[in-house]
């Protein structure tokens, strides 16, 4: 506990930490003072020189070390005899404070008249009207007019871009760097900075591609002026006529807070819409954060491919007609099984679970990790906050990529190793969280001996030791260049070290999926068997149920001869909707509400945004009703009934409900319309934190011994190994409706070491055939240091349908011509 | 005794030579330092000389150096060879002529601090400097005067030169620090200040290059004997660029107390056609301007001295102004150049020198009216005390000096006859 001091600010005693920046002292007091450089999250700049106030310090005594008192018997104070900025000085015992005297105002009024000279004042046509901290302060503290001849005006550049996603706007940007550090301390990519000096100064992009970050979105809320907005929110609409709903993020496993800003659009047809997404702050999970891909990749909801009514035999039909149909296929099918994906709510999961069990068929979760069934065991619980890990703790990254596959992980994970945690990255190539990130290992290993990481980890004594030593141990695992069995016995013998090094079952301690899908987890949790090929099912079953999966669009399955017959239930018109028999429609989840259960074991509700899409259903309602004809009796009204559900039948969700998922947590720092130019307009949190799950009964049990089956493929002299990797920015058709993100998608590509190029006989940019077991695809070709020699990259969901790791030949595409 | 101290070339020319420097009892203080003496009392010698710096601020030395942090290693030592205040011209001099002095100055200050490392930091158009010093230094390598165990102890020390890029502002010695470490150049928040957290955030000593090289005179002769010079609030010599409207314009090394009486009129010749003295800007374009009577003529200067008449030594850069030169043509070259070389960091000097520069053209351009005078005035006091860093400040005050003190230069006019 460090010492506490407590000070007088505009007459109120304060008592706060030793170390306390006074701004915060006086937010903590409910005492605004005004800024716009400072931001809670970021180091002080001292810049903008609006948080000036007057502080008078108790004279001490040299001799005595005691304060000199007057008259009165109080403490003699000195004031340094000019302002000073409250966001860099530290509080002090006995400091009195006045944020609001004369003096002080007249130096905030004189930095807002400053800052006006410059600034061209368009408001009435600028985003950030109506939320802008410098709209706001000026007329909080400005002068009622400025002494400035309008015709001196510097007149800059309206319409910069800095990369797809963010323009800049010259003459609004006030230069007070918070773009530049979040970028620089936060994420830890100094991909912006100031060009030229004084007057000219100017931000810029200095990375190739021009702002290469996928948190770039998050400057536009921190930016206090209208100088950053959005490619996607752009002169789209006012702030005072969005509406604001509570909802999570579906990209990944994360399961960042967000809010859904939506309103009523003429050009979607007079449909109520999302304009834009922001962060929502949950300091136990994201921050005021989100990454690029949740902030633009929304389009999909709106997609002119949205599924509006059920189908059979390839025409629109009744609602009644396809379950009628869909259960008689179910019915009189002998060999059936249902297949769902991460992209389900708990809810959903949980009644597909009660169809299966009912029917006798198999429930399989979708993925290409496996594993779940430890992190189940051995994962985060109750009370776990990644944001506790620091000095003393240790994080171990395996075979992920966190920046592309989890990018708020990624920025947790690096914050903690900012903070001092030990951080031990296992991975067959440099990642970005090994180049940006102190305090850190690597182990090195080559793709095919994914078998031996623990094993190595646990011979490399200095890694060891610190994995011992750890007070807190949290491990991330992921699938580079592994299928789903390796991936599965890689998790568990992450688990069987959680055990070893006594880490097991301890708050703040345990195993962490990389899953492709926001809740992924909460179907292994609810019992879901891992599958992945599913090709052989194809093969063998006479009736699939298919729930939020498109293993055709994937590529990954290909009809011969026999065919299933097959229930598609999904919101989006895919390859795999167009094999159906019957085609359930689903709505879109930002139509409904529900639960998600993120990587962390974290249960966390999302709340309906937009109207339903045409005669779209809730997931578990179509199920509901698909059962009620099967004979089976399931709650098809009430997200919150089925959670109660759960909540009685998984121990893990026990004690939970959705009031409680509701519930929040004061945090730190403040958010909300009043601090837009403290934090920045991540909007408050008043509809649920979330809960992690508690530890299961199983979770002291000891972990099978790990048994890697050694099925994996190495590199090997004179061939080449394709891997396929996660990119953040894919092709999968969630992501493509959203246009603005093609740039960041490109094309179709495979990534090789200049050494491995050299020797295929291709170079950057060029267009090569791949050829694979029976398959070949076209890319282009790129070159980057950190693949492995023999190796080729390919991200998965681009078009090139690599399922799991394989040999392969290269060949110029040109030449096959 | 010998008329210099510093500027010691100007009696022995060849002393730029390792060998002659050597001749002349050249670091002679540096190895009696290393050998016979600890760190602290080197730094206790400095301290008792009343050595202060003279680099601007005139913070006494010694106690500049005992503040370094010992808690944190390694230390540093800065030698501030950026010389960029219009009208100073005297670090060139020095380094030029008598390198090895200050080189030896740098050698004991990195012994008395603890720093095995010290950077020069040279202003970018001193680029032949820069070079000339690395000969130097690896003259210095050579004689075994700096490297590895130094005169058989355990001290070693290498010394290396850094240009920069042409910025007024790296002479701050924070923004000179983050220049140092390949940095965009803007001032640091203070505190800490670089004893606590300098160089690469370790702590740092950043001495101007004068203040150097008095250093080995006073650990070879005494604090007693360099007291024996100066004034008790200034002992010592101070070299004195004087520039503007004089006949014998340069350096000129003298002991603190003389009087710009002497300064102008014994050394510097008196006034270019014998005109009568109007102005004096003790410290370059950072000035309050002085408005010259004879109390001012006759004050022995010294850092506390010029306060009285609301100015400052400064670097002692003095320009002297005569009667054929309007404050207000002063005033815009002063703003002009603030307005140039402010980094935009703070928003008060960033858009106040802006502004202050289209008021200044606009009163010379259209006419001084009385209302744009008065905003001037404004603008220049809305500035003061509220910038991040020193120069915000100095681009203030030959303007208000300049509007208050000479008022009958800022009379409205219709544009007729504006002298300059
Ligand atoms: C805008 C500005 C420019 C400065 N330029 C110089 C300079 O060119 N040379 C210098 O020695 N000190 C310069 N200083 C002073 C330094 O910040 C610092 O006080 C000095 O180097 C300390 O050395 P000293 O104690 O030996 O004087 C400048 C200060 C400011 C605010
Ligand atoms: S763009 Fe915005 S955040 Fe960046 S420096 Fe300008 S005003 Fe600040
Ligand atoms: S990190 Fe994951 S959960 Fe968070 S915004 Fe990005 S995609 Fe969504
Ligand atoms: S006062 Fe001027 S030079 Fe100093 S930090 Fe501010 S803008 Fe930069
Ligand atoms: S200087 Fe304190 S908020 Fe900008």
């Amino acid at each position: 506990m460090s010492k506490m001091v407590t000070l007088t600010i505009d007459g109120i005693k304060v008592t706060v930490p030793e170390g306390t920046l006074l701004v915060d002292a006086a937010r903590q007091a409910g005492i605004h003072i005004p800024v716009f450089c400072y931001h809670p999250k970021l180091e002080p700049a001292g810049m903008c020189r609006m948080c000036l106030v007057e502080i008078g310090r108790p004279m001490i005594d040299r001799n005595t070390g005691q304060p000199i008192l007057d008259e009165n018997g109080q403490p003699k104070l000195q004031f340094l005899g000019k302002l000073e900025t409250a966001c860099t000085n530290t509080v002090s015992e006995g400091m009195v404070v006045f944020t609001q005297s004369e003096k002080a105002r007249q130096g905030q009024k004189a930095t807002v008249e400053f800052l006006l000279t410059s600034h061209p004042l368009d408001c009435p046509i600028c985003d950030k009207g109506g939320e802008c901290p410098l709209q706001d302060l000026t007329m909080a503290y400005g002068p009622a007019q400025s002494r400035f001849e309008y015709e001196d005006k510097i007149h800059l550049a309206k319409h910069v871009p800095l990369g797809d996603l963010i323009y800049l706007d010259r003459e609004r940007c006030i230069l007070c760097s918070r773009c530049i550090r979040f970028q620089a301390e936060l994420v830890g990519e100094a991909v912006l900075t100031f060009d030229e000096r004084g007057r000219s100064s100017q931000i810029v992009t200095v990375s190739d591609p021009p702002f290469d970050s996928v948190f770039s979105g998050n400057t536009t809320d921190i930016c206090p002026v209208g100088a950053l907005t959005t490619a996607d929110f752009r002169f789209g609409a006012r702030p005072w006529e969005l509406k604001a709903a509570a909802s999570i993020c579906s990209q990944c496993a994360v399961g960042c807070n967000i809010v859904y800003n939506t309103r009523r659009e003429a050009r979607s047809d007079g449909r109520i819409v999302i304009k834009r997404v922001l962060p929502r702050q949950n300091e136990e999970v994201n921050d005021l954060w989100i990454c690029d891909k949740g902030r633009f990749g929304y389009h999909y909801t709106e997609s002119r491919a949205r599924l509006t009514a059920p189908r059979a035999e390839g025409r629109p039909v009744s609602w009644e007609q396809a379950l009628q149909k869909a259960a008689e296929g179910l019915r009189s099918a002998s060999q059936k099984a249902l297949i769902a994906s991460g992209r389900l709510s708990n809810e959903d999961l949980y009644t597909l679970k009660r169809l299966a069990d009912h029917l006798q068929m198999p429930a399989y979760l979708y993925t290409p990790i496996g594993g779940g069934e430890w992190v189940r065991r051995y994962g985060l619980s109750t009370g776990s906050d990644l944001s506790a890990l620091g000095k003393g703790d240790a994080i171990l990254v395996v075979a992920s990529d966190l920046y592309e596959e989890a990018p708020l992980w990624y920025l947790r994970v690096r914050q903690a190793a900012e903070r001092g945690a030990a951080l031990i990255i296992a991975h067959p190539r440099t990642t970005r969280l090994e180049r940006q990130a102190p305090h850190q290992y690597v182990l090195r290993y080559a793709y095919g001996d994914e078998g031996e990481i623990i094993e190595r980890l646990r011979r490399e004594a200095k890694i060891a030791q610190t994995l011992h030593e750890a007070r807190n141990l949290v491990i991330f695992f992921g699938n580079e260049g592994m299928g789903l069995e390796q991936s599965e016995s890689l998790a568990a013998a992450c688990a069987d070290l959680l055990v070893e090094t006594g880490h097991a079952g301890r708050i703040h301690n345990g195993l962490i999926g990389v899953w492709p899908h926001p809740n992924a987890q909460g179907a292994w949790e609810l019992g879901f068997q891992p599958i992945f090929d599913l090709q052989p099912l194809f093969e063998t079953m006479d009736a699939l149920y298919l729930v939020a999966l498109d293993p055709f669009g994937d590529g990954w399955v290909r009809q011969n001869g026999r065919k299933p017959f097959l229930i598609v239930q999904d919101i989006l018109e895919t390859a795999t909707v167009r094999q159906a028999d019957v085609v359930l429609a689903a709505c879109a989840y930002t139509e409904r509400e529900g639960t998600f259960t993120s990587g962390e074991r974290r249960v966390q509700r999302y709340y309906p945004a937009v109207p339903r899409y045409g005669d779209s259903r809730p997931d578990f309602a179509i199920t509901a009703a698909l059962g009620a004809k099967l004979g089976l009796n399931l709650e098809a009204q009430s997200a919150a009934r089925l959670f109660q559900e759960i909540a009685g039948a998984f121990p893990a969700f026990k004690g939970l409900d959705y009031a409680r998922l509701a519930e929040t947590r004061p945090q730190w720092p403040p958010t909300g319309r009043a601090d837009y130019p403290f934090s920045g307009t991540a909007q408050p949190n008043t509809q649920g934190m979330g809960k992690i799950l508690s530890a299961v009964a199983e979770g002291t049990m000891t972990p099978l011994p790990p048994t890697m089956q050694k099925e994996s493929l190495r590199p090997e002299e004179g061939t080449l190994l394709l891997v396929p990797i996660h990119r953040l920015f894919d092709a999968g058709s969630l992501l493509t409706p959203s246009a603005l993100l093609h740039g960041r998608i490109g094309a179709p590509h495979i990534i090789l070491h200049p050494k491995t190029a050299q020797e295929a006989g291709v170079t950057a940019g060029e267009k090569v055939l791949i050829e694979w077991e029976d398959r070949q695809a076209e890319a282009l070709v790129k070159v980057e240091e950190h693949v492995p020699v023999g190796v080729g990259l390919v991200p998965r969901s681009m078009g090139i349908p690599l399922s799991r790791a394989a040999r392969a030949r290269l060949h110029l595409a040109e030449r096959v011509r | 005794m010998s008329q210099y101290l510093l500027l010691r070339h100007r009696e022995i020319p060849e002393i730029s030579r390792l060998e002659v420097y050597r001749q002349h009892g050249g670091f002679e203080a540096f190895q009696k330092a290393v050998t016979t003496m600890t760190p602290d009392q080197v730094t206790e010698v400095v301290k008792a000389s009343g050595l202060r710096g003279r680099g601007g601020a005139g913070f006494p030395t010694g106690l500049k150096w005992s503040f370094m942090d010992r808690k944190s290693w390694p230390h540093y030592v800065v030698a501030n060879a950026d010389e960029s205040e219009p009208g100073t011209f005297k670090d060139r001099e020095i380094m030029e002529g008598n390198p090895f002095q200050f080189l030896e100055g740098v050698a004991i200050a990195s012994y008395a601090v603890g720093a095995q490392r010290a950077y020069i930091y040279i202003r970018g158009e001193y680029q032949h400097i820069a070079r000339w010093l690395d000969e130097k230094i690896a003259e210095m390598e050579a004689a075994g005067l700096l490297g590895e165990k130094l005169f058989g102890t355990d001290y070693s020390l290498r010394i290396y030169t850094h240009l920069g890029a042409g910025a007024y502002i790296c002479g701050e010695e924070t923004a000179l620090l983050e220049s140092l470490e390949g940095k965009r150049g803007q001032p640091r928040v203070r505190p800490p200040f670089p004893p606590t957290f300098g160089l690469y955030g370790k702590p740092t000593v950043v001495n101007n290059v004068e203040t150097l090289t008095n250093v080995p005179l006073i650990v070879q002769n005494g604090a007693e004997w360099y007291r024996r010079m100066g004034t008790p609030d200034a002992p010592g010599v101070k070299i004195f660029s004087l520039s503007g409207r004089v006949k014998r314009p340069g350096n000129y090394e003298l002991p603190f107390g003389l009087t710009f009486r002497q300064l102008i009129y014994e050394y510097g010749g008196g006034i270019l056609d014998d005109r009568p003295i109007k102005a004096i800007m003790p410290a370059g374009a950072s000035s309050s301007l002085l408005r010259v009577d004879d109390r001012v003529l006759d004050t022995p200067l010294d850092y506390v001295a010029l306060r009285q008449f609301g100015s400052d030594l400064g670097s002692a850069s003095v320009i002297v102004i005569d009667d054929t030169v309007s404050i207000d043509w002063v005033i815009q070259k002063t703003i002009r150049f603030f307005k140039h070389e402010s980094c935009g960091k703070c928003t008060p000097c960033r858009e106040g020198t802006y502004w202050m520069k289209h008021l200044i053209d606009r009163i010379r351009e259209d006419g001084k009216e009385e209302k744009q005078v008065k905003l001037l005035l404004d603008v220049a006091r809305q500035i003061q005390g509220k910038c991040l860093c020193a120069l915000g400040e100095f681009s203030t005050m030959a303007v208000v000096s300049g509007i208050e003190r000479f008022p009958e230069d800022f009379r409205e006019t219709v544009l007729e006859g504006v002298p300059g």
